[in-house]
């Protein structure tokens, strides 16, 4: 009798399973993406001597850094790079190594040392004093224009903006779930996993909430800290514990698969980051925005090349190609969030849409104001590259604050 | 049949050589062949597992060590601070007090030299400047290693267990006071070469060095040749003997897990003051622990550690070197790492042990 039992759920199984793998039209599965990676493309020549340095944290085994890893592959092949032409550093942590490791470049030829991790910026800054020809990138810093160090340089992208974009696809699945009646316009309460309390988490969370509003006016949002980059159970737990106290939506800024996978178990709809997480969470994944640094490889390549000058600030965004939206998962995003996005992001990109305009959010009841806000605009990434849009707007509940 | 069967020898049996018996000779035989063997077996499983050319990834492990001039700068300072943490344990091991705590003892004083960097590193003029750091440091070591000596020597607590998770309360200070010290949420403390020891040469890592060479003969001396050097070797021989000879067990514990933890922090107040300027929880990098795996290698002699701390140098800086130059993943090295090692720990069997045959047993009788 269990064997039969047994039997009867494979064929079950392989029934529904071969169901799903139908669904491949047009309104079904992932759609194509409303903001897709841009081509490089190559219009100077690369100098036959010409040599770049590559210093990553981790190896492809971490997603942050598998980011890069891939965004390097594709300048070097776009721009045809020869294999002398370049070298990648994997596994360099921040201390010591990283001076050793950018120096240790210089020696073998290096025009360009470039360090993905935000620890690596003193090393990379000591190693740019002590060799003044050499050009010394440095992505998610913020120390290239307090230093005045000229041949030191960050680099970071406006991903707020493609924050605000995917939060657009949540608020849209927030009306879906009101206008069928799931939940009413007051229960629209998302949950966010954030890693730490800083400006790059915190512009991160808020340009998502904002979007959300832009589309779902009554939406709020709770946020749980987890204190860490990666940690698969710190943010599993905050995305159920998000969950339990009824949040119907979550997306996260973290690196690993908790959160996503919290949600697929729960049957929750996730907002991810950092690239699609649909080949495992086909239930809820919506979308997911990420930075393509491609563009900035290709940037600082073609300075060192033609003579230009690299911006001690550089901020990608759409334009550029830096801000990336991975396709729709139409099985779970509301009707018609492709075109509502495609919509936004010529918005974006005309100007008509800005995300921190202080119309759309208020600071403890009243308009912000400060250095940063110009013509009732808050100017994020203007001075610096990295965030530093860390003001707590209504509507946002921080549950922890230890991190 | 079944009798001339009972007489018969085994068709292999081990049998203990005679120390004296083994010429340098055989040696150093024994030990090429092992090298041998562990490279060709690392040749195999590179060729078959990322299909390169075993002598291409060989030369690229001994240019990341040789390659340019900081490439061998980097692997004497690194041989020269593994050196000294293995310096700091072998006293204690010769003794057969087991220190697996060296890690915690490096990053305690490392922590008191960049305190010390930080807090008064404006207020005094650098001649005294570097004397209170040379004292918090060693001061730092030489605490986290003797309590675990005090409660071994009056209470006979388990050694093991207390250095090791002196190891993790040293590890999580670290971790708390870098909260503490760092503001911009990046967790690195911006380093502070102005307050550090002074540079010779314009080599940054000549002082190192010089002072760990000099530390070297000291403790080859001092173990070889001092009295209080072979109080140590009766003691790690049997404790009972040392007593009938009336040797104060007690007195000798501590004394040198004193002297165990001070190495300890010079080695703390090199790696911070000397050349990293600032600390994270990873300055001892494993030091502690590799540093056992030299000292037992060297057999507990100075000189010989010399040799098997620039073995572990070299296999690590050239297996990054390897996964730099082919792009293939950290754990390939770490592999070839293994083998190589097993291979030379394992040829000390055959130092050790000879293998009889039935043939040769008969030839013998």
């Amino acid at each position: 009798m269990k064997k039969l039992f047994a039997l009867l759920l494979v064929v079950l199984m392989v029934v529904s399973m071969a169901a799903c793998g139908k669904k491949g039209n047009e309104t079904k599965g992932m759609s194509d993406s409303p903001l897709p990676s841009k081509e490089i493309t190559k219009d100077f020549e690369v100098k036959a001597d010409f040599k770049i340095g590559f210093i990553c944290l981790h190896d492809e085994k971490s997603t942050y850094d598998k980011n890069f890893l891939d965004a390097a592959d594709e300048a070097i092949k776009a721009l045809g790079l020869t294999e002398t032409q370049y070298i990648i550093k994997t596994n360099v942590p921040e201390g010591k190594e990283c001076y050793e490791a950018a120096a240790d470049l210089v020696d073998q030829g290096c025009d360009i040392v470039f360090a993905n991790s935000f620890g690596h910026e003193d090393f990379m800054l000591q190693a740019a004093k002590e060799f003044p020809e050499v050009q010394f990138c440095h992505a998610t810093g913020y120390k290239a224009h307090l230093e005045n160090v000229a041949n030191y340089h960050n680099a970071f992208a406006s991903i707020y903006e493609g924050r605000y974009l995917a939060g657009i696809a949540a608020g849209m699945k927030l009306n879906e779930m009101i206008e069928a009646g799931k939940i009413t316009a007051e229960e629209a309460k998302m949950g966010y996993v954030g890693a730490f309390t800083y400006a790059e988490v915190i512009s991160g969370y808020s340009s998502f909430y904002l979007g959300a509003k832009s589309v779902c006016p009554s939406v709020t949002m709770d946020v749980q800290f987890t204190g860490s980059w990666y940690d698969a159970v710190e943010e599993q737990n905050a995305a159920e514990a998000l969950i339990a106290r009824k949040c119907v939506l979550i997306s996260q800024h973290a690196d690993s698969m908790g959160a996503p996978g919290a949600c697929e178990a729960a049957k929750v709809p996730n907002v991810s980051y950092n690239g699609a997480t649909y080949e495992s969470c086909p239930e809820t994944f919506i979308v997911s925005s990420r930075i393509n640094w491609a563009p900035y490889f290709a940037y600082i390549i073609k300075c060192a090349n033609t003579g230009a000058t690299i911006d001690t600030d550089w901020c990608g965004g759409i334009n550029e190609g830096s801000v990336v939206l991975t396709g729709i998962n139409q099985d779970v995003a509301a009707e018609g969030t492709l075109d509502a996005l495609k919509a936004a992001v010529e918005g974006l990109k005309n100007g008509t849409v800005k995300v921190f305009d202080t119309k759309n959010f208020t600071v403890a009841g009243a308009a912000a104001t400060g250095d940063a806000v110009i013509d009732g605009i808050f100017e994020e990434s203007k001075t610096q590259s990295a965030p530093y849009f860390d003001l707590k707007i209504d509507g946002i509940t921080c549950l922890n604050e230890k991190f | 049949m079944a009798k001339t069967e009972k007489t018969l020898a085994p068709l292999v049996h081990i049998v203990k050589r005679d120390p004296g018996s083994v010429t340098w000779k055989y040696r150093l035989l024994v030990r090429a062949i092992a090298v041998l063997a562990a490279l060709l077996l690392s040749g195999i499983l590179i060729t078959l597992l990322t299909k390169k050319n075993p002598l291409a990834v060989y030369g690229s492990m001994v240019s990341g060590v040789f390659g340019s001039p900081r490439r061998i700068w980097n692997m004497l300072q690194g041989v020269a601070m593994l050196l000294c943490v293995s310096l700091a344990v072998t006293p204690a091991f010769k003794m057969k007090f087991w220190n697996i705590g060296a890690e915690g003892q490096v990053l305690i004083s490392g922590l008191a030299c960049v305190a010390t960097m930080m807090f008064l590193g404006s207020a005094l003029p650098t001649g005294l400047l570097i004397l209170v750091m040379v004292a918090v440091s060693i001061l730092a070591g030489t605490i986290w290693a003797v309590l675990p000596a005090i409660f071994k020597a009056y209470w006979n607590t388990n050694e093991t267990l207390f250095t090791l998770m002196m190891n993790y309360v040293a590890t999580q200070l670290v971790d708390y006071f870098l909260k503490v010290f760092v503001k911009d949420g990046s967790g690195v403390l911006t380093p502070m070469p102005q307050f550090g020891l002074p540079v010779i040469g314009n080599q940054a890592y000549l002082l190192n060095v010089l002072i760990v060479a000099v530390v070297t003969v000291l403790a080859y001396i001092y173990l070889k040749y001092s009295k209080q050097g072979y109080e140590i070797s009766v003691v790690g021989e049997s404790e009972n003997t040392a007593r009938y000879i009336g040797i104060n067990v007690k007195k000798v514990i501590i004394r040198t897990m004193l002297l165990s933890g001070a190495i300890c922090g010079l080695a703390g107040l090199l790696l911070v003051g000397g050349t990293n300027h600032t600390i994270s929880t990873t300055t001892a990098g494993g030091r502690g622990f590799t540093a056992i795996m030299v000292s037992w290698l060297g057999k507990f002699d100075p000189l010989y550690m010399v040799l098997t701390s620039f073995l572990l140098v070299f296999l690590d800086q050239g297996a990054q070197q390897v996964s730099t130059d082919f792009r293939i993943s950290s754990s390939i090295s770490d592999i070839v790492i293994g083998i190589i090692l097993l291979f030379i720990i394992g040829c000390e069997f055959f130092l050790q042990y000879r293998v009889v045959t039935r043939k040769n047993r008969k030839e013998n009788v």
